[in-house]
């Protein structure tokens, strides 16, 4: 499986540009220990023209590669939270529900079904306007948008392994399904739920950009969304100021992006031969 | 028996990635007008034959040796002048096209017709597969016929050109056994009405007595032996058809040779 | 025609207690809000007595219990009532239906581009799997999928609307124009071009990468073989049997993106200054309108129930085998 995907030229090139973004995120306090939010020079200065300051600075004076860096921070922190949250929750209900059955699976189902008819953004846009944005309010915010495809995932997954022989053993030998569902269904449910958490990481990045452009992030915290709204003010004068961040964006999502389409392509390699 | 339609010379297909070879060193040649069985195992490379013969081999599959058509004369088209008959009808019929057009097609492309005179041909042909009301069956999907109407509408798609040679691979395979007499003596009324030649692919060797004037034993990607069908049947040259032969020997079945006519 | 009315029937009926959930679902979420929608307007107004925010309090019913307050609610939504808007002093179901038209044409242009390019893309892609075009149109897909729209938008009005000036930077229409009929459906579409742009190529890359692996897929079928061994014109194997086979898995990934489409036409109406649907979620947010938040919510619900009925009818229509009893 590892060396499968060694021979995948997406799944390296996605894992080196996922090092370099989770590397930039956890270094990011000694490379700029300064605080990224504080006044470092003139306003507006323009890219690449200042060595101390390679990206320039924004309307009001502040580091833009020192503001870059602390939103990888900011984004991984948030994606890879809500990624967690979303695939718990979702494999809680879904295991839940295929275990269940009946009427129990039925009323899970429909609720997934409620949260897939409400647009996830709009969901989240009204959570954190209700609760006010903080940092775990906009992971739940996030969550609350995608833990149903790891649901409707763990649910279809227990209910095919449910059949197979080795559960039928457990429940002949007097297992509680509760132990069997922890014993024996989730180990086995997990590798193509896992296969989807790339995919829900690379949407909580998006879906985090956009909402604290639209100014529901965390407002004490710098992110990539946040910034490509302060630059939007001056996007006549100065578009570097949203362009940049907005290509960190687009790096740090294709590289989850690749990263996956490789991992599920070393997946169904696995179940063929399987 | 008269000239060969097609001749095979030291044929071998490795398909990519494959350690083994599907098929190696085969010579073999089909008689104008003859009916071939083809009979092995599964994996015993009978089916790469069937689609090496008609041109129709995967993409990356490497492909050596000889297949001459002087009985044809020129290099053959699958469709027009080889007619392809699969398995399961289930599936290789196309799920979301109407009966007609899956029919009429062949006819348009291969007989350079309109879709009016399609369609018409078509339904001659269904009628010719003895399936009831054409029409109404032109209209029809796949799934709402039943496996032995499926297979005969893959029969009249298979000779809606008119092909010299009839490949039938495994055609009666997934059918339930009173259809398959069914479509076996169907298959066996065409070959003679229209004097095609017909090569039979199949894993049942009592069937291929029954049916074939001569029988070729594939074991493993090799020609075993190949001979007439009485002569490959009652007195077989290696062991393994031998084996063939007693597993497929009940205490109740019919002799085996009297079958074969010529 | 029978089969695709019974489906429809079971799809309706199947899709009201879903349509409930959501209701109740989000009526207690904006329960939780901290401060109702009095609070807010008296904050915009500069405060008021006693008198006057127990009188509203009633006017909108804010003074009775939780329950009774819900049961208010389903039964004003039974007869399309949305109930009233605070911040916008005007009945919601007015607010919604000036806004939505707007968005439709947003979304349904944006359907319309990335449906007709992504599957005519992912045709090609998928007509020979494995292939060079093949594989330099996945990693482009691939690639566009990655883009933020609300940032290529920008970028697009930066490039098309600042430097070039070619098309207007925002809004649907000239203001004031005097424009009528053609000469003003041609403005509103010099608008629409960028917005549609912007939230309709991540959708592109999407379709593509479903077509591309639908023909892929429907390849490795025997009706495939089937075909080629029917001795058919390429164009006809690739159009006739392997595309229209792909585009089942398509047409469900349409109905799939429909909620995710809705979401991201707020982000690109805020880009554009769209006067839509997604613009007036951002305006009930800022005005802390709860009533107003709700149903927008509802709406939006019942136009993805909608737009999923419409999903399901056309692939009955492209599947003749949805909704057949017995056969295989």
């Amino acid at each position: 499986m590892l060396a499968r995907l060694s021979r995948s030229p997406e799944a390296m090139v996605g894992l080196v540009l996922i090092a370099l973004f989770a590397a930039t995120a956890l270094m990011a306090p000694w490379l700029f220990p300064r605080d990224p939010l504080a006044i470092v020079g003139r306003p507006l200065l323009a890219p690449f023209t200042d060595a101390a300051l390679p990206l320039g600075t924004d309307r009001l004076g502040r580091n833009v590669l020192a503001q870059l860096v602390h939103g990888a921070r900011a984004s991984l922190l948030v994606s890879v939270s809500a990624a967690l949250v979303a695939i718990l929750a979702g494999m809680v209900v879904g295991t839940l529900a295929g275990l269940a059955g009946g009427l129990v699976d039925e009323v899970l189902m429909r609720i997934v079904d409620a949260f897939q008819i409400v647009p996830g953004f709009l969901l989240a846009l009204a959570f954190v306007s209700v609760i006010g944005p903080s940092l775990p309010i906009v992971v739940l915010a996030i969550a609350l948008g995608v833990w149903t495809a790891p649901a409707r995932l763990a649910r279809a997954e227990v209910l095919s392994i449910r059949e197979r022989d080795y559960v039928a053993a457990a429940r002949v030998i007097g297992m509680h399904p509760l132990e069997i569902a922890l014993r024996e269904v989730l180990p086995n449910a997990l590798p193509p739920v896992l296969a989807l958490s790339a995919v829900l990481v690379a949407a909580a990045v998006l879906t985090e950009a956009a909402l604290s452009f639209l100014g529901l992030g965390d407002p004490n915290i710098v992110t990539w969304g946040s910034m490509i709204a302060e630059g939007r003010n001056v996007l006549r004068s100065a578009p570097s100021l949203s362009i940049f961040p907005g290509i960190a964006l687009v790096i740090a999502v294709l590289g989850v992006y690749l990263f996956s389409e490789g991992l599920s392509g070393a997946l169904a390699n696995r179940r063929v031969r399987a | 028996m008269s000239a060969p339609l097609l001749t095979i010379a030291g044929l071998g297909v490795r398909y990519a990635g494959a350690a083994e070879p599907a098929l190696a060193g085969v010579d073999l040649a089909v008689a104008e007008g003859e009916r071939l069985a083809i009979v092995g195992e599964s994996g015993s490379g009978k089916s790469t034959l069937a689609l090496a013969i008609a041109g129709l081999l995967p993409a990356g599959a490497r492909r050596e040796g000889r297949i001459d058509w002087p009985g044809l004369g020129h290099a053959p088209g699958a469709g027009r002048d080889i007619g392809l008959v699969f398995q399961d009808p289930g599936s290789s019929l196309n799920p979301v096209l109407r009966v007609g057009e899956q029919v009429a097609e062949v006819a348009r492309r291969h007989r350079h017709l309109g879709w009016p005179a399609a369609f018409a041909r078509a339904t001659e042909l269904l009628a010719q597969v003895r399936l009831p009301d054409p029409p109404r069956l032109l209209r029809a999907f796949p799934h709402q016929l039943s496996g032995g109407q499926r297979q005969r509408v893959a029969i009249a798609e298979a000779i809606a050109a008119d092909p010299r040679l009839l490949i039938a691979d495994e055609a009666t395979s997934a059918l339930d056994t009173i259809v398959q007499a069914e479509i076996v003596e169907l298959l066996d009324t065409l070959v003679r009405e229209r004097g095609m030649t017909l090569v039979f692919v199949t894993h049942d060797i009592a069937l291929a007595g029954r049916f074939a004037d001569r029988i070729a034993v594939f074991e493993k990607g090799r020609l075993m032996e190949a001979g007439p069908a009485a002569a490959v049947l009652g007195r077989p040259a290696t062991a393994y058809t031998a084996s063939l032969v007693a597993s497929h020997i009940g205490l109740d079945t019919p002799p085996l040779v009297g079958g074969a006519t010529p | 025609m029978q089969r695709a009315l019974t489906l429809f029937r079971r799809r309706v009926i199947g899709s009201i207690p879903v349509l409930l959930i959501v209701v109740v679902g989000t009526f207690f979420l904006l329960e939780a809000a901290s401060g109702d929608a009095v609070d807010a307007y008296l904050a915009a107004i500069g405060g008021g007595d006693a008198t006057l925010i127990q009188s509203l309090r009633e006017a909108y019913g804010l003074d009775q219990s939780v329950w009774a307050r819900l049961w208010l609610y389903l039964s004003s939504l039974v007869r399309f009532d949305l109930g009233y808007s605070v911040a916008f002093g005007r009945p919601i179901r007015d607010l919604i239906l000036e806004r939505l038209p707007n968005t439709l044409w947003l979304m349904g242009s944006a359907t319309a581009l990335s449906v007709s390019l992504g599957t005519a893309l992912g045709i090609v892609a998928g007509a020979r799997p494995g292939s060079a075009t093949d594989k330099s149109l996945s990693i482009a897909s691939l690639a566009l999928y990655a883009i933020p729209s609300f940032w290529l938008g920008l970028v697009l009005s930066v490039v098309f609307a600042v430097q070039l000036r070619w098309l207007p930077t925002s809004g649907i229409e000239t203001v004031a124009s005097g424009k009528e009929g053609l000469d003003r459906a041609l403005d509103i579409a010099r608008h629409l071009v960028l917005p549609v742009v912007s939230l309709g190529v991540i959708y592109l890359a999407l379709f593509l990468k479903v077509m591309r692996a639908g023909m892929a897929e429907a390849w490795r079928q025997d009706y495939a073989l089937a075909a080629r061994a029917k001795g058919l014109s390429r164009p006809r194997i690739v159009l006739r049997h392997i595309a229209r086979n792909a585009l089942l898995p398509l047409a469900t990934m349409i109905g799939v993106q429909a909620a995710g489409m809705l979401g991201g036409s707020v982000v690109i109406e805020s880009v554009f200054a769209v006067p839509g649907f997604g613009r007036l979620a951002q305006e009930a947010v800022a005005g802390r309108d709860a009533p107003l938040l709700m149903g927008i919510i509802v709406t939006s619900a019942l136009l993805v129930i909608v737009v999923n009925l419409v999903v399901d009818m056309t692939y009955a229509l492209l599947d003749p085998r949805v909704g057949a009893s017995g056969g295989a």
